[in-house]
């Protein structure tokens, strides 16, 4: 922080909240550790991002710690979160009947309209 | 008017709940409630004088600090920076109080032993004997017995949970009057401690008076803590701690402490001054106990006592004192610039919370980690609570701790719960104070101690800018105050 310095323990803290709240969003494997005060979110978790956004620091997907392919079947069979892909136990259980190997045959995986 | 400019869309600041001070040149802020203490920079210290009159638009202020030549960027980050820790807020008011924590089951760190409700002396204040006890020892076993000490030692070890660190204090009445219990107990204590894996420590209270050459080796040996209670020099001393024929107990007892100073050095021994109308003399107390007698460090009090009470030290004596704590407060600022520990343990101990930023939900450890146990077993707050109708917690013979009353206990005592004090800044460090005390004053453990509200509020002013000049000009002293 600049405009005020952290004295105390507790204000260090306090200013370490803060930087984390406002701080951008690191990859596990960039190697940095959380005494930096970034917040570091799995990527490739579902549970914290849609499908879709599934990009590495550098804008590509090496460097994820899990291929986006893996995301999109977590969501689909074992997640169950619904807003974030379509539902296989209810609403759409052949939604990848036509994608036996998602990296090979990830385009026919299609939009659904409920 | 700031709803109106809120409802237009603008932001409106308004200024954080702080306590601000200045020291070496410097302006800090210590926020309330978290107790953080931040320095100010520039634009900052303009942020806050701009808002000085309550609440400023948003607007307003960036344009005013554009003129002054300030760039948009910097600006910027200081509004979201003041914003971030609370200095400033815009919409809601941030909460002012935490919200109370379910307690499940707080694990025991310490039990306080009255070994002895016996005194071979009469001070004139104490509270266990005076006009305001509220103990009630007759008819009650004089002595503490080897079975009840375990018994509250075992109690110790199991309500203690997964706690490693657990400690033992002894205090009476006179509590070397039954140094034989003390003496098995601590072995006792030693052997379970180790049983169950956990560290020990114990300390002993005492008026002095019974210390041997032999006790002064076991205190050694054990590594005991000791607090004295002495309240200066001969003429000071005397005027209220004397023996029951009314002979002072001075002569009699700084050649003992000098012998246990001299030969006890595995643990810190500390003088215990209890302030009265007629013994309020800081600064001489201060100097005669360290220079004369050789303590390392000295703790004050004011007696415990209703306003009517003779030796009662009363609201304009109490101004007196605050006056020569300062003076001694800014002798340990002194000695700390230059790297030296100074002994005056009101500060020393004060600074610690400040430097950790504690942010109590309740003004001590009775009842949470700390409980006291009378002679019979009798369970209580703490020590000025066992063998009372009042803070009663149980029975060693009775199942132990009482959950349910220290549950109810703590749930209408904590912060949230005591109004008089949402308003005050000194609260995280205060929390309404001692509930003996508030006992005594007001006739409720839960009511917040208002006689001393600008006393407390004016110590810890002091106590900020000493820490601040601190933190300032020699901050490397601070690391002694790091929690373990």
């Amino acid at each position: 922080m600049n405009s005020v310095k952290a004295i105390n323990r507790k204000a260090k803290k306090v200013e370490q909240v803060a930087i984390a709240e406002s701080g951008d969003v690191h990859a596990l494997q960039q190697g940095k550790s959380k005494a930096d005060g970034k917040v570091y979110h799995p990527m490739g978790c579902t549970l914290n991002f849609t499908p879709g956004w599934e990009v590495d620091i550098s804008g590509g997907t090496a460097g994820l710690c899990q291929p986006v392919e893996r995301d999109l079947f977590d969501c689909y069979l074992g997640c169950g979160w619904p807003a974030q892909v379509p539902d296989h136990l209810n609403n759409a259980p052949d939604w990848t009947d036509k994608c036996s190997s998602a990296a090979n045959d990830w385009r026919k995986v299609d939009i659904v309209f409920p | 008017m700031s709803a109106i400019i809120e409802a237009a869309g603008l932001t409106t600041y308004k200024l954080g709940e702080y306590h601000p001070f200045q020291a070496a040149g410097v302006e800090f802020l210590y926020l309330v409630p978290s107790g953080a203490i931040f320095a100010l920079e520039g634009t900052a210290r303009e942020v806050i004088d701009l808002l000085k009159d309550g609440e400023a638009p948003r607007e307003l202020i960036v344009k005013t600090l554009l003129n002054r030549g300030h760039t948009r960027q910097s600006i910027e980050t200081t509004l979201a920076e003041m914003e971030e820790i609370e200095a400033i807020y815009s919409g809601k008011r941030p909460n002012p109080i935490p919200s109370k924590i379910p307690l499940q089951e707080f694990p025991l760190q310490r039990v306080v032993l009255n070994v002895t409700n016996q005194c071979n002396l009469a001070c004139t204040y104490c509270y266990e004997y005076s006009d305001d006890k509220i103990t009630q020892t007759t008819g009650k076993q004089k002595y503490m017995s080897t079975d009840v000490a375990e018994s509250a030692i075992d109690m110790l070890v199991r309500e203690s949970a997964t706690r490693r660190g657990i400690h033992v204090t002894f205090f009476g009445g006179e509590t070397l009057l039954n140094f034989p219990v003390m003496r098995s107990t601590v072995e006792y204590a030693n052997s379970k401690a180790a049983e169950a894996g956990k560290s020990i420590e114990f300390s002993l209270t005492t008026n002095a008076t019974l210390l041997t050459p032999e006790i002064v080796d076991f205190l050694s040996e054990h590594r005991i803590g000791v607090t004295v209670s002495i309240d200066g020099d001969r003429e000071l001393n005397d005027r209220q701690r004397v023996f029951h024929n009314g002979k002072g107990s001075y002569d009699v007892i700084v050649p003992k402490i000098k012998d246990l100073l001299k030969r006890h050095r595995t643990n810190s021994i500390g003088a215990r001054v209890t302030l009265t109308a007629g013994v309020s003399d800081v600064r001489r107390i201060y100097k005669h106990l360290t220079e004369e007698i050789g303590f390392d460090s000295v703790g004050f009090s004011p007696a415990t006592a209703s306003p009517q009470r003779l030796y009662s030290i009363g609201p304009q004596k109490m101004d007196n004192v605050l006056d020569a704590f300062a003076a001694l407060a800014w002798e340990y600022r002194d000695l700390a610039l230059t790297g030296h520990q100074h002994g005056f343990t009101n500060v020393s101990d004060t600074l610690k919370e400040l430097h950790s930023g504690i942010s109590k939900a309740y003004p001590c450890g009775a009842g949470l980690g700390l409980l006291g146990v009378s002679t019979e077993g009798d369970i209580g707050l703490c020590h000025r609570f066992v063998d009372s109708p009042v803070g009663k917690m149980g029975h060693l013979s009775e199942g132990g701790i009482d959950h349910e009353a220290r549950r109810e206990f703590l749930g209408t005592h904590h912060i949230g719960a005591r109004y008089d004090c949402h308003t005050c800044w000194a609260r995280p460090v205060c929390a309404g104070g001692c509930y003996h005390e508030a006992f005594i004053h007001h006739g409720n453990t839960s009511a917040a101690n208002l006689h001393y509200c600008d006393w407390i509020r004016g110590w810890n002013d002091v106590c900020l800018q000493v820490y601040g000049e601190i933190a300032v000009r020699n901050p490397k002293f601070l690391d002694r105050f790091a929690e373990n």
